[in-house]
């Protein structure tokens, strides 16, 4: 009998789920080291204050109590560093104020650390912590990117005038206000795009641990990407060389981007780990992951369209506030910026686009990239744009995307914004969407509705976005403080297993399975036979980690360049064993065959030989079978489709339910369809929990008010409907695989296609506009204040 | 949480000597306590386990359905008496918290913690409950004295609590699309005390009786009799989630919703 298909395209059970799903998984905080210490910070409850130098002395003769630190005891250690320098509209360097690792006499957001205490126990440390008594003034503060503009706004920074970390613009301005000047329609939206709270399931830990023999550090800690964190704390924050500083990041709980920033609690482990000798574990409590995760999104934007008479997009002009929080996270910067603004032509052919975007300082937790990061916000921005324009100029939805779609026959496309997209086929996307959420049969969806006294409304977007970032030259003239190729290291054993090591980091996508499937379907060897090894320093070459859907691109690009030397030189020794010329071996399957013969050997034959060299061309080929590949990318890849949304809305109260979704997406080629559906159903529920639940609320002064479960609405399932997810794919023309990503397509698309449905539903109630999330109370008060709305209930 | 004590005493009397110490806690469910002791809100020197006392189960005789104040939330959802006999008061039990919350969480401890979003109070007060303690028994009106207060006296521990059978009630709620704990909880009964409609979730004060549409439906049980009595927005709870004026829209709501499910 066959064995089952397990290779490129198979929906392969994931191999990891066994272990998670049996709680056999290890988490950083499942991990214990001899004679460990624990770690409390205790945190500002302040948005912003001063405060003078913290007395420990009581707190120091508590039981257990073995150090307490403050910035004080910091003196040698670097701030937390910024990976993107921004430039201003002058040229000038944005403001890069430090980021301390504990506060140094003023705190600026609520959950910004002051001070560590480290005992024998978590208990003796979090009672030490509460114990030190911390004598705050507090300062003016701002919380939001409308008042931090503001002239004579509370300063956050006293280095930094106006708030304004950068106030940077891409595009041709004077093209756009000319077309402006002479566009027909000209529709403009002004909207926010709503910060959230990643809220990963496993809460961020982090353990340091020193080896007083040798004088090694190892950091295990809750990451996207060891390699780098290695590098940022090493470098710019502890001075430790990498030779000496291993970090491990084993089985992680869900990042969605919080995880890929080097945090303070890292370095404040490590650190304390080397002064004290001892292990040091920290462990979030979760309402720290509130106030020192980084959140996402937290745009205000101005959003203009200028069509022809015919609804052709003539100029997009945009306006955006950015919100970083008090301090520059790793990858804030390029957020707004780089995976933004570039972004703004989306799948249209508008000629020319002007943006520019002021980033501001506020005492809030600093903002970095979220599931989609930059994307979800020119997505919701130009969506929502396209939307309103169709309304203003009386055009139909569908119809106005259609003639501004960028044609199939176009690619590569170039972009005003600087992008070059290299395929894609968004009539396609749209065209099955349409299909599969039956766009032409919902006039009696809604008739239906209405019978029953609901409010049903339908709304798409057309999108795209980019992964896989990006050429290591070209994101370093953009500003790029690092490299981002990846690396991958393929280890075929003497009996014909295969590990893979690779500097990508699974924390919840399945690479486990779909990167073994990649290599048993390119090595011919059973899927079962392949191990995929990542997350530690000391077993990976080196690598630059998992965001912005890059893993499968870039990291499985880096794999099929290690097989091609791995099959190369296999062709080398079969062709020596087998007395063939080497241009004669045909590999495939496992096998390497002399062409037009049934002379052949098996991968496992031609390891063993290379392995145990008894008869092999020594003189011309070293022993082994183990090849390391780094690859760095051409171009991002340009993922893109169509999402379709259906509503109905409870007049009475409010309450909008999501009774249809349909996905189709072009995410390139696909290794696991089981895999990309649950993405793609992930990413969804995410944009649905940001269109209608999510919302990290401030009040104006900077106090977190959705700091728990309590008040901060996660989706959960009953708030979904089914979806329906289907792919209509075009392979990516610059990577050996033609894979484009899909990890974060459905956050990115949904959103908008959430509210347009929500606007959709309401159109008899004369709303233009909806901010996310829109609440049951948000359109209640819509619904009751609305020209034609019913006699309150009550 | 901090270290405390504790205790499981095996009878009434002993869990009352136990709890003369002004720093000492009862646990009943512990679906309010655990969490507030674990986010270090509340410091006891110890805590008294009321698991032991055997105060669990449910007895129906003559026109009143008795339960027991450390019978679970799922036991009361369950129990082909209640369903029989107040199916409104099971229909409510059930859709308390989630499975692991009614699993633990007891009809005793919902009604001496008396939070202001919790389902039960309505339902007491609705339905004219009496409260036994170790010490009398608490007429439900005089029971619930605004959110987290009640009659009960330090020491003074919940046994039972008695539901006269009304001839019809109902009850629906509207939750906090976060907690998922009542936003609006309206609970309808016509029973020996009357007409009562009782509001929870939405208040300032806690649980209380709306008096407009309890003389309304006193006239006529009927949603349309509902039809322009108003819901003050005063004394409505305005958060994040929603201002006064949306709760009071919603009890308007919700109660009519609370009535079709009375029948």
């Amino acid at each position: 009998m066959a064995p089952p298909f397990e290779g490129i395209g198979a929906a392969v059970r994931r191999k990891e789920d066994q272990r998670f799903i049996s709680g056999r998984g290890t988490y950083t905080d499942d991990i214990n080291r001899p004679g460990q210490l624990y770690a409390f910070i205790r945190r500002s409850d302040r948005p912003h204050a001063k405060f003078p130098a913290v007395d420990t002395g009581a707190a120091m003769e508590l039981p257990g109590v073995v150090a307490i630190y403050t910035a004080a005891d910091l003196a040698n250690i670097g701030g937390l560093p910024c990976g993107w320098q921004i430039h201003n509209k002058d040229g000038s360097p944005m403001a890069e104020p430090k980021h301390p690792v504990l506060a140094e006499g003023v705190v600026r957001h609520v959950g910004d650390p002051i001070a560590v205490v480290i005992a024998e126990t978590r208990q003796q440390a979090k009672d030490a912590a509460e114990k030190l008594d911390i004598a705050f003034t507090d300062l003016p503060s701002v919380a939001t990117v409308s008042d931090a503009v503001k002239p004579g706004a509370p300063l956050v920074h006293d280095s930094v005038p106006g708030n304004v970390c950068y106030d940077w613009h891409i595009g041709d301005k004077a093209a756009v206000d000319a077309a402006f000047a002479g566009a027909a329609h000209r529709v403009r939206l002004d909207l926010t795009n709503n910060r959230l709270i990643p809220n990963a399931m496993e809460p961020r830990a982090a353990i340091g641990d020193y080896d007083r023999a040798t004088g090694d550090y190892t950091l295990y800690t809750t990451s996207q990407n060891p390699h780098v964190i290695r590098l940022l704390m090493g470098a710019f924050v502890l001075s430790l060389p990498e030779h000496k500083l291993r970090v491990v990041a084993p089985d992680v709980g869900g990042g969605f981007g919080s995880k890929i920033y080097h945090y303070a609690e890292e370095a404040i482990v490590t650190w304390a780990a080397g002064k004290l000798a001892r292990p040091v574990k920290w462990t979030a409590e979760r309402n720290e992951s509130f106030m020192s995760d980084a959140h996402g999104r937290d745009h205000v934007s101005t959003a203009e369209l200028a069509l022809d008479k015919d609804g052709k997009f003539l100029a997009l002009r945009v306006h955006t506030l950015a919100n970083m929080g008090a301090y520059l996270s790793t990858f804030s910067t390029a957020v707004p910026t780089y995976l933004y603004a570039t972004l703004l032509a989306g799948v249209y052919t508008t000629p020319v686009i002007y943006a520019e975007v002021k980033a501001m300082f506020t005492n809030t937790v600093p903002v970095d990239a979220y599931r989609g990061a930059g994307r979800p916000e020119a997505t919701f921005l130009l969506e929502r744009l396209v939307e309103v324009a169709a309304r203003d100029t009386g055009m139909d939805r569908v119809e106005l995307r259609r003639r501004n779609l960028i044609p199939r026959n176009a690619f590569p496309y170039q972009t005003p914004v600087a992008l070059q997209y290299d395929s894609g086929d968004y009539q396609a996307t749209l065209d099955t969407a349409l299909k599969h959420a039956d766009w032409a049969g919902f006039e009696a969806r809604r008739q239906a509705a209405a019978a029953k006294g609901k409010l049903r409304g339908i709304g798409l977007s057309t999108y795209l976005e980019a992964c896989g970032i990006a050429p290591s030259a070209v994101v370093g003239s953009l500003g790029a403080r690092a490299a981002l190729y990846e690396v991958a290291n393929v280890r075929v054993h003497p009996t014909g297993s295969v590990s893979v090591f690779t500097g990508t980091h699974s924390h919840g996508q399945g690479h486990e399975t779909t990167f073994a499937q990649l290599v048993s379907d390119q090595l011919g060897v059973p899927l079962a036979s392949v191990d995929v090894v990542h997350g530690d320093t000391a077993k990976i070459p080196f690598g630059m980690g998992t965001y912005g859907s890059r893993s499968l691109a870039v990291g499985g690009s880096a794999m099929v360049k290690a097989m091609d030397k791995i099959i190369a030189k296999g062709k080398k020794i079969a062709a020596h064993l087998m007395e063939a010329d080497v241009h004669d071996i045909e590999f495939k399957d496992g096998k390497f065959t002399v062409a037009g013969t049934d002379k052949s050997k098996t991968i496992g034959e031609i390891a063993l030989t290379a392995y145990v060299p008894h008869n092999y061309p020594i003189e011309e080929l070293e022993p082994g079978l183990e090849e390391t590949a780094f690859y760095d990318p051409k171009n991002f890849t340009f993922p893109g489709g169509c999402h379709v949304c259906e509503v109905e809305i409870d007049r009475d109260t409010g309450v909008v339910r999501v009774v249809n979704f349909t996905a189709v997406d072009d995410v390139g080629r696909v290794i696991n369809p089981m895999i990309v559906e649950g993405q793609v159903q992930g990413g969804v529920a995410q944009g649905i929990g940001q269109a209608l639940l999510e919302n990290a609320a401030y009040d104006a002064d900077g106090n977190l008010l959705s700091g728990s479960f309590m008040d901060y609405t996660m989706p959960r399932a009953d708030d979904l409907p089914n979806f329906h997810v289907a792919t209509e794919n075009t392979m990516c023309t610059h990577n050996p695989l033609g894979v484009k990503g899909c990890g974060e397509v459905g956050a990115i698309g949904s959103p908008p296609a959430v509210i347009n449905a929500v606007v959709d539903a309401l159109r008899d109630y004369g709303v233009r506009q909806i901010d996310m999330p829109a609440t049951a109370a948000k359109i209640w008060a819509i619904i009751n204040a609305g020209p034609h709305h019913r006699k309150p209930a009550e | 949480m901090y270290d405390f004590a504790y205790q499981k005493p095996a009878s009434v009397a002993d869990a009352v000597k136990l709890l003369a110490d002004p720093e000492a806690k009862p646990l009943a469910g512990g679906m309010t306590l655990i969490p507030v002791l674990k986010q270090r809100l509340n410091k006891p020197n110890s805590v008294v386990d009321l698991a032991k006392l055997g105060l669990t189960g449910i007895t129906v005789s003559g026109g009143t359905v008795t339960i027991g104040a450390m019978t679970t939330h799922a036991a009361v959802a369950a129990s082909a008496e209640v369903k029989r006999a107040i199916p409104a008061l099971a229909a409510l039990a059930g859709v308390i918290g989630d499975p692991a919350v009614r699993y633990r969480g007891t009809i005793g401890g919902s009604l001496a913690n008396n939070d202001p979003t919790a389902d039960y109070p309505a339902a007491a007060l609705a339905l004219g409950a009496t409260i036994k303690t170790n010490k009398r028994s608490i007429d439900a009106d005089s029971y619930f004295q605004g959110m987290f207060a009640t009659a009960l006296e330090p020491g003074e521990i919940i046994t039972a609590v008695e539901f006269p059978i009304p001839q019809k009630a109902g009850y629906e709620k509207f939750r906090n699309p976060a907690s998922r704990y009542a936003m609006v909880g309206v609970f309808v009964a016509n029973g020996p005390k009357g007409v009562r409609v009782t509001v929870t979730g939405a208040g300032q004060n806690g649980v209380f009786r709306h008096a407009g549409f309890e003389q309304a439906l006193a006239k006529s049980w009927s949603a349309a009799s509902l039809d322009g009595v108003k819901t003050p927005a005063d004394g409505m709870n305005s958060d994040i989630h929603g201002s006064a004026e949306y709760r009071a829209h919603l009890v308007g709501v919700i109660a009519r919703r609370a009535l079709a499910a009375a029948g």
